[in-house]
């Protein structure tokens, strides 16, 4: 099965040229099928072979090669696949929870003119998400890395014709390629240091550790591992959303909700966070970059949560949360919790998906409000949606036992080994994030209804194509969590186990039991602390102006101001003289200008044709004479 | 008789020619004149043919004479359709290839 590996991304990828070549005359009925069939076939050829990898292959053994995509002289780059532990991982996420989105989908954008077109960017988008995880070298990666983030701006314009919509497009590409560049910097300096881009030459040259040698004669030393550590980090900010290139993923929004679930909340973000997991070879070697990396991702947690603490529209609440929870893995992969940071990927792309099509399923419920001051009370008419939504907010807060607890908890223990000051933000993050959440759910599912007559008569809970996903979500966000679980409740944490052969983990015995039960106790009493917390502030129901501190939370912290006022100005200013003075004045001036010669020479010279063959005549008899003296000159030196 | 008349009369018989081709404006005398000076090149081409005791030159005359000939029944032809459309052979109204 391992052999068969290309079909995974080959599947989406003929659901992408069918649903894109016959997009005028398919019926909506069939590209739906396709789509998702496409993935589901993909899920299945992937449990398949995950099942294979579970028992036992080695690290770094399962090249699958398909053909020589680079060569030049000594240096080859193939188009290959590495089957691992980490892959099939991912593989399952991603074709798994990419099925329960193409279905929810077939029912979400039932009603939407460019379905069959929306179907064939999903399965572009999945094809090359694949192809990231896949790839056995960097280059296979970047294909995949590049793939998503054009699927992205697809995806997030997808309604065109709104000015806004495709602006907030322009800005995820533009972001995106900020850090592209960085990850491009640090491929480069790896070829130059290591002469190799591919996963198992580059890890088994730096097994060698700091001093050895590498392939191209150059010592291995730590101002080259961070460099090429902070450079790869500088392309997962990019991906990943931390800070300073997270402002794209709120404006994301405005794609259709279930891209929001499934790119921005359970694959593409996670990106990142794998191209780190999979390169713990050279962070581990690289202790500058890790705390760099631990730093950014606290801040980036403390940051979003905060803004997500005032916003009123239900999906930017989510965005944020996003990017927050994207902070904590990154948090994890800073202190070396690799596994850890993963448990956390696996967990939240389940409860985040879960709560976007939650979401979807009010916003479609609310004919497409989605400001949470003009919802309340839906728990009465949507019964299923509130419930699953309930599972998935005590999941992201890390209410004991269910899936995000175990994740959030190995996070947050990590950080307390690694540093108590690590521990004491994170576990503020975690307070915003349950008090911010469960605002949400209130706001949302309690209360009294705020909005028109109009919106009320529509109220009805989602057709099953919707909610048998968030069924299915729901039931993972709750059991999620065993395949992680921590040393004082069993002896056998088999997400570590699994991925052992590929990933070397922080040393979660550094903690002795007690400590551990402590910080899972205080994390609990805070989680229900916030629910109450949050309960008594939204039975009040007043949505007043924001004033002070509030505003500013409102407005992002102004960051979004900041940098069209710092980088965007300054840069349109550039463009605008380049193109009036540089490209107007001085290029076409000389290039019409070359014309213009042209045209006034000629201008003189037909006066020479005057017609008169007397004058023809005397240029004829000149230019003979002309000819027999250069004769006879020349016979007279030669 | 020494070279030097012969030489003498066919580089006048040429120069009259070429003034002749560009002072007149008789088209028709203009290739009298043509003529004129493709018979001056005869006459030199005999004469040193006799000096040098080479044939090869008067067989050369032939090869001119040939040529001239042919020449003027091109060239009358032109200046007939030419009359035909203007009604005149004079040289300064025939200037349609102006610009």
């Amino acid at each position: 099965m391992t052999q068969l590996v290309y079909l995974v991304p080959l599947f989406p990828l003929i659901g992408f040229l069918l649903n894109g070549l016959f997009w005028k005359s398919m019926p909506k009925k069939l590209a739906g099928i396709i789509g998702s069939t496409a993935i589901l076939a993909s899920f299945a050829v992937s449990l398949g072979i995950f099942f294979e990898v579970k028992n036992g292959a080695a690290a770094g053994q399962g090249i699958v090669h398909l053909f020589d995509f680079i060569t030049v002289g000594n240096f080859k780059i193939p188009f290959a696949f590495m089957v691992d532990q980490l892959s099939a991982m991912f593989l399952l996420i991603i074709t798994g929870i990419g099925f329960l989105i193409h279905l929810y989908s077939t029912s979400y954008m039932h009603d939407d003119e460019g379905f069959t077109k929306y179907f064939a960017y999903l399965n572009l988008f999945v094809f090359f998400m694949l192809l990231l995880v896949l790839g056995a070298n960097y280059v296979v990666m970047f294909i995949g890395w590049e793939g998503v983030g054009l699927a992205s701006y697809l995806l997030i314009g997808f309604w065109y014709k709104n000015q806004e919509y495709t602006n907030a497009s322009k800005k995820a590409f533009v972001m995106n390629r900020i850090g592209d560049l960085g990850f491009l910097v640090g491929m480069m300096l790896t070829v130059y240091h290591f002469g190799t881009l591919s996963y198992n030459d580059f890890f088994a040259q730096l097994q060698g550790g700091i001093g050895a040698q590498t392939q191209n004669g150059y010592m291995i030393g730590t101002g080259m591992t961070n460099a090429i550590a902070i450079c790869f980090f500088i392309g997962a900010m990019g991906k990943s959303a931390q800070i300073p290139l997270y402002t794209w993923l709120p404006d994301a929004m405005a794609g259709p909700t279930p891209v929001s679930a499934l790119i921005h909340a359970a694959t593409m973000v996670t990106a990142g966070i794998y191209m780190i997991a999979r390169s713990n070879a050279l962070f581990n070697l690289a202790p500058m970059a890790q705390n760099i990396i631990a730093i950014i991702g606290l801040a980036t947690v403390l940051l979003a949560a905060s803004i997500a603490l005032k916003q009123n529209d239900i999906k930017k609440v989510l965005a944020y949360s996003t990017v927050s929870q994207l902070g904590y893995m990154f948090l994890a992969l800073g202190v070396g919790a690799y596994v850890g940071s993963l448990f956390h990927v696996m967990t939240h792309a389940f409860f985040k998906a879960l709560l976007f099509l939650g979401s979807g399923s009010v916003i479609h419920a609310m004919s497409g409000e989605q400001d949470m001051r003009k919802m309340g009370g839906l728990g009465k008419h949507m019964p299923i949606t509130k419930f699953t939504f309930l599972i998935g907010c005590l999941a992201i807060s890390g209410f004991p036992f269910f899936s995000g607890f175990f994740s959030k908890d190995e996070i947050l223990a990590a950080a307390y080994a690694k540093n108590p000051m690590f521990y004491y933000l994170g576990l503020l993050g975690a307070m915003m994030t349950t008090y911010y959440m469960f605002r949400a759910y209130f706001y949302t599912f309690t209360g009294n209804f705020r909005g028109t007559e109009a919106q009320h008569h529509h109220l009805h809970e989602s057709p099953a194509a919707m909610t048998i996903p968030l069924v299915i979500l729901a039931i993972l966000s709750l059991v999620g969590g065993l395949v992680g679980l921590p040393e004082v409740f069993s002896h056998h944490h088999l997400l570590n186990e699994y991925l052992s052969p590929v990933v070397q983990n922080f040393d979660i015995h550094h903690l002795d039991h007690t400590m551990e039960l402590t910080l899972m106790g205080i994390a609990s009493a805070i989680v229900l602390i916030m629910i109450y917390v949050a309960r008594v502030i939204t039975r009040k129901e007043q949505f007043g102006e924001a004033k002070g501190l509030a505003k500013v939370l409102e407005n992002k912290w102004y960051i979004d101001e900041l940098y069209d006022f710092v980088i965007v100005r300054p840069l349109a200013w550039k463009s605008r003289i380049l193109n009036n003075i540089v490209e107007q004045k001085g290029i076409d001036g000389g290039v019409n200008g070359l014309g213009q010669l042209v045209q006034w020479g000629s201008t003189r010279l037909k006066n020479l044709q005057s017609g008169q063959v007397g004058s023809y005549l005397f240029a004829m008899v000149i230019g003979i004479i002309i000819i027999f003296a250069i004769g006879i000159f020349g016979l007279l030196y030669m | 008789m020494p070279i030097q008349s012969y030489l003498f009369l066919s580089f006048s018989l040429f120069a009259i020619g070429v003034m002749g081709v560009l002072m007149r404006r008789n088209a028709i005398v203009i290739f009298m004149c043509i003529e004129l000076m493709l018979n001056a090149v005869n006459l030199l081409l005999v004469a040193f043919s006799k000096v040098h005791a080479d044939p090869g030159a008067q067989v050369f005359v032939f090869f001119i004479m040939v040529v001239a000939a042919a020449e003027v029944a091109v060239g009358l032809a032109i200046i007939v359709m030419m009359f035909r459309k203007v009604n005149s052979v004079d040289i300064n109204i025939l200037n349609r290839l102006k610009n």
